[in-house]
């Protein structure tokens, strides 16, 4: 508890381009935009595939290869063929890590809604866009957004590791606090990683209340 | 009207599940599609929406070869309900029911006032409205689900086994529900069982069709049982044939005699049993106006006495009928003669269909 102390106690460490409200705005920045890219691949990637029923291999590919790639190697690979000094490097690797879990959610959630319901929708005369997002999407939602939901906490947490290429995030306590055997920031920095995967979840809680239809929400 | 002219529909793997169907389903009637497993019944139904499409032949709907019609607009015209009801989870009740009034457009109080008026001629509570498909049971989901099919008000209604998810007797209400509603209604209905006995009873003309999807009798439900047309129908129909035959026939004609003295009767005119040595015994009632032979005979064999007592709507005692009584009536409606008593051709043309009823209102 003394490491929490000092680390949030000192009153240095709250203001500043190294302070933590910077910091955590840094990571918050690379993590959104990681996350909102690969949920724009996913997403409608998911939709088609699960309401077409074409494409299905390439999402067990996509989710195998996924489990496979390590991200910090891949993050060095980047770093190499990039250079060091965009965020590039660093929005890649978290793109490849976010999109499996969304895509292979969305394409599930939509392949798995009951087969007589698709019938009924196409027996009312609803037409196939209107299938897939009259019905389909309201009735996936809820694993559409587990999808989101777990691809969001591995970017967050994993984004720590743009501190390992010079860039910022609340990465930069844990690898500046382990070069200088500073573990109060270690700690510290670990601490508030695992506050926004926890907070980003609880986000996530909140906007499947909103946006799923209780009827859905039920079933389930 | 909707009629098959020469359809197929034939399988990629060969597999022939509608063979050369011709027939005529008559307008505002109830025409049922029968037969086991394989025969085609539900493919013959679904190729008149065109959720399956014919390999060859037509099918017309009103003289309109359907294949000419966007499929989309094609259904918004024709009421569709499936076995598990297919409600939209996500949806309440009121706006599954309003599904296709938002698909043509209507504003969305419009819809949902014409939703909850269905709700209401479904028998279902209006508080039901707010509520999602997970919150009723089966037989309720069941009555949205024929709303739902009823809500632009189309002429044409195909209903693909949709009372065989419930319980018996939620079927049998389901059932007569439905012969209410088609007594207001005079849909043009196309309802597609496996299930002999719900064929006869609600339909007005019943298309039995074999394995392979070819049609081996059309006739009214009394004639079939009088006379199937083969040994496939006859085995089809199953057993009791004479007895059931006498549900189409109505109890009105029995004659009736003055209740006998040993009738006794309440203040109000209602039977209370047969006055024996013993004391009160058992009798049986039907009403003449509303009832079938059926039900008489019935009646008839529930008294110790074989005297079936008859009734008015209020339960007071309007006569008895004996079995001799009951007799007569039988050998007026003894099966002819002459009938094919074995083999014969298909029939065609639907025995007691009613013909050309005018369906309400104008096709969405």
């Amino acid at each position: 508890m003394n490491w929490l102390a000092d680390f949030f106690g000192d009153a240095a460490h709250w203001s500043g381009p190294d302070g933590i409200p910077v910091r955590l705005l840094e990571h918050l920045e690379f993590s959104a935009a990681a996350f909102l890219v690969a949920a724009l691949i996913a997403v409608p990637l998911g939709l088609l595939i699960g309401h077409t029923g074409r494409g299905a291999l390439l999402v067990v590919v996509a989710a195998n290869a996924a489990r496979a790639l390590p991200t910090l190697g891949l993050l060095v690979l980047v770093v190499l063929l990039a250079g060091v000094g965009t965020v590039l490097p660093v929005l890649i690797p978290l793109i490849v890590l976010a999109v499996p879990p969304i895509l292979v959610n969305t394409y599930e959630g939509v392949r798995g809604v009951d087969a007589d319901l698709r019938d009924a929708a196409y027996g009312m005369g609803l037409r196939g866009r209107q299938v897939l997002f009259q019905t389909l999407t309201p009735v996936a939602l809820p694993l559409i957004l587990l999808g989101l939901r777990l691809a969001a906490i591995q970017v967050v947490s994993t984004a720590t590791v743009a501190a390992f290429v010079g860039l910022g995030g609340l990465g930069r306590f844990i690898i500046d606090g382990l070069a200088t055997k500073t573990y109060a920031d270690v700690i510290g920095g670990a601490v508030l990683v695992a506050a926004l995967a926890l907070a980003v979840q609880f986000a996530f809680v909140l906007l499947d209340r909103v946006v799923v239809s209780p009827g859905v929400r039920q079933v389930r | 009207m909707i009629t098959f002219e020469d359809v197929t529909k034939r399988y990629r793997d060969g597999t022939v599940a509608v063979d050369d169907l011709s027939m005529e389903v008559p307008t505002g009637a109830i025409t049922v599609f029968v037969g086991p497993s394989g025969c085609g019944k539900t493919t013959s139904l679904r190729m008149i929406n065109r959720m399956i499409d014919a390999t060859s032949g037509r099918i017309t709907l009103d003289g309109q070869d359907v294949r000419e019609i966007d499929p989309a607009t094609l259904r918004r015209g024709i009421g569709y309900v499936i076995q598990q009801a297919g409600l939209f989870p996500h949806r309440k009740i009121v706006d599954n029911v309003a599904t296709v009034p938002y698909l043509l457009g209507w504003n969305k109080k419009k819809a949902r006032a014409r939703a909850m008026e269905l709700l209401e001629l479904v028998g279902l509570d209006p508080g039901l409205a707010r509520r999602y498909p997970f919150q009723l049971s089966g037989g309720q989901q069941q009555r949205v689900g024929v709303a739902r099919a009823l809500a632009a008000d189309p002429p044409v209604l195909l209903m693909d086994e949709p009372f065989s998810a419930v319980d018996p007797i939620v079927r049998a209400s389901l059932q007569d529900e439905l012969l209410r509603l088609q007594s207001e209604l005079r849909k043009t209905i196309v309802f597609v069982t496996h299930d002999i006995d719900e064929a006869v009873k609600l339909g007005d003309t019943v298309a039995v069709l074999r394995v392979g999807g070819r049609l081996a009798q059309m006739a009214g439900p009394a004639t079939l049982l009088t006379e199937p047309a083969d040994d496939f129908v006859r085995e089809f129909l199953g057993r009791d044939r004479g007895i059931r035959r006498l549900s189409f026939i109505s109890a009105k004609e029995v004659r009736l005699s003055p209740a006998p003295s040993d009738l006794e009767t309440d203040e109000n005119g209602g039977p209370l049993g047969w006055r024996t040595a013993d004391g009160l015994a058992a009798y049986g009632t039907f009403n003449p106006e509303t009832d079938s032979l059926r039900v008489a005979l019935d009646a008839a064999l529930l008294s110790p006495n074989g005297t079936a007592v008859a009734v008015d709507e209020e339960g007071r005692v309007r006569g008895v009928a004996g079995r001799d009584a009951i007799d007569e009536l039988l050998a007026e409606y003894a099966p002819p003669a002459a009938g094919p008593a074995r083999g014969g051709a298909s029939g065609s043309g639907g025995g007691s269909s009613s013909g050309a009823g005018d369906s309400e209102g104008a096709p969405a």
